[in-house]
């Protein structure tokens, strides 16, 4: 039962209305999610007793950074399915990550840097996971570029995959960066299985951010993938519906 | 193996290893694939050999580079020696990025990759013999260079075993990231700055050891750490390296 | 009131922050919508050379 499932995440057609079916129900969740974060990161909580109310860009900042890895790792994980595999829709999966994921790359290393400045003095520092952070960017852009510079779709989706499982020995540097040197950036204090060191009031707005902004991108991938599918798909029958609709 | 008359006063030149000697093909029964790879790295050389001037541009490009920051910055030789270490690398690196765009370029154009990824030898070897090829002529070159360069950076003598040591080791880095990007954009036209896009990210860390090792050699420090974190880079670019670049050559090549 | 918009001093760090962060979602929004459109119309284009059209 599981394997009908699975092939038929396989099939064109399925996949093209599946998420158009399922967009809104991530859409909206995390439309409330995020303003209620906001609300509640930007109004309700009580400014820090180090940093004041400079801390409040955690609740952009941390959600950022999360989005940059968790979307890298969709992507590759989707780029290993579709080269083992052969599965189109897995490729197109991984097209579709590469800009959610590279933007939301910049906006974390521009929110850390407008954090960093008031609270260490520089903007930018090159520690290890900073550094790792704009390495993750360049092999955003680099995913990119290497799929534009190629017209042929198929060597596209294949060679990018390859790039994109090579990179991925890059997410853990970053998340275990802080842990294995000493850096300017401080030790996890969410991500920590046991208790989390910050006060309820602070945590549940960046948790509400956090699950929002990944709502967020399953949103706009679906949105991007139907897209992608489209692009991959040559046999009219089902695609003359579609557009005809 | 066969050779030929040069024009030149009947003076006999061997062919290199041809592709299908490369490969080994005996009859039925494939040679060890150690054989073949050592076979395709000669033909590597051999081939290089035959084309000196261009052995000599990235060579020649680190020189300049090297040359532009005294030039460029301050001729103060205290004021230079603070930045060798980035001068040195960054202008290895880029070296690096010009010498990587031959590495398949010659062999795809004329079919002796497909040879290669046909003859069911494993490519994976066949590639590391290769990219072994490249390392001798480009990355070898450049970490004897080096400390040439560094001591015009005023950097002292006492300094140079640990310069060579840090960019010979991590150079070979280099090379082997430096392989799968070179796989991926083969064919592609005017494919130099895509290639340096996807090789830099993976470069940095290298980067950033070779700097550091470097830095401790011409300080006089203990650089025995970075360096062996050069090693274990380059190691890791061993094993990873050529199965990542094989698979890339296979899809450029489809 | 001020108070919020302050932001306790560090105003001038928060709220190019926050706007950073509004841009990065608004656009993901605007170019996944435009994306989809785009191909929706090459599809078209592409069945209507082939005569299968509308």
């Amino acid at each position: 039962m599981t394997w009908t499932w699975f092939h038929r995440l396989g099939s064109p057609p399925y996949v093209y209305a599946l998420a158009a079916r399922l967009t809104p129900w991530f859409a909206w969740p995390a439309a409330l999610l995020i303003i209620g974060g906001l609300w509640g990161g930007l109004v309700l909580a009580p400014p820090d007793y180090q940093q004041g109310d400079g801390f409040r860009i955690i609740y952009v900042h941390a959600p950022s950074a999360w989005m940059s890895l968790m979307v890298y790792t969709t992507m590759a994980i989707a780029a290993a399915v579709g080269l083992i595999w052969r599965i189109k829709v897995a490729h197109a999966v991984a097209a579709s990550c590469a800009p959610i994921g590279a933007s939301f790359t910049f906006a974390a290393l521009v929110t850390g840097a407008l954090w960093g400045q008031p609270m260490w003095g520089t903007y930018w520092e090159w520690d290890p996971r900073l550094t790792s952070e704009l390495i993750l960017l360049f092999l955003y852009l680099g995913y990119m570029g290497l799929r534009a510079g190629l017209e042929d779709t198929q060597r596209a989706d294949r060679a990018s995959a390859v790039l994109a499982v090579v990179g991925v020995v890059n997410v853990p540097i970053i998340h275990y960066s802080v842990t294995w040197w000493n850096s300017l950036h401080q030790a996890p204090s969410v991500m920590r299985l046991a208790k989390p060191t910050m006060a309820a009031s602070m945590l549940v707005p960046l948790l509400m951010m956090l699950l929002g902004f990944t709502l967020f991108f399953a949103a706009v991938l679906l949105v991007r993938l139907r897209g992608e599918v489209l692009s991959r798909e040559r046999s009219a029958s089902w695609i003359r519906e579609i557009v005809n609709a | 193996m066969s050779g030929y008359g040069s024009p030149v006063a009947g003076v006999v030149v061997p062919a290199a290893p041809t592709p299908a000697q490369a490969t080994v093909w005996a009859g039925s029964h494939q040679a060890p694939i150690l054989d073949a790879a050592r076979l395709a790295l000669a033909r590597d050389l051999q081939l290089a050999f035959r084309k000196r001037g261009q052995l000599v541009q990235p060579l020649a490009f680190f020189a300049m580079v090297t040359m532009l920051f005294p030039l460029a910055i301050s001729p103060e030789l205290a004021r230079l020696r603070e930045i060798a270490p980035g001068v040195l690398w960054a202008g290895a690196l880029l070296a690096s990025l010009l010498a990587l765009e031959f590495l398949f370029r010659d062999d795809a154009y004329d079919g002796t990759l497909e040879q290669y990824a046909l003859s069911g030898q494993s490519l994976t070897w066949l590639i590391f013999a290769k990219t072994a090829a490249h390392w001798l002529l480009t990355g070898l070159p450049l970490a004897l260079m080096a400390p040439l360069a560094g001591l015009s950076l005023g950097v002292s003598v006492a300094a140079v075993p640990g310069i060579v040591a840090s960019v010979a080791v991590g150079s070979v880095a280099l090379s082997l990231i430096g392989s799968i990007g070179a796989a991926l954009t083969l064919g592609i036209k005017r494919s130099g700055a895509l290639l340096s896009l996807l090789t830099l990210p993976l470069s940095l860390p290298v980067l950033i050891f070779g700097a550091r090792a470097t830095q401790l050699a011409i300080t006089g420090g203990p650089l025995l750490a970075p360096l062996e974190l050069l090693a274990a880079l380059a190691v890791l670019g061993v094993t990873l390296a050529p199965l990542a670049a094989a698979a890339a050559v296979r899809i450029s090549l489809e | 009131m001020s108070q919020f918009f302050e932001m306790g001093g560090y105003a001038a760090f928060v709220w190019p922050a926050y706007a950073v962060t509004l841009a990065a979602i608004v656009l993901n929004i605007v170019w996944a919508r435009r994306a989809l459109a785009r191909s929706r119309e090459e599809a078209r284009r592409r069945l209507s050379l082939r005569g299968e059209g509308p």
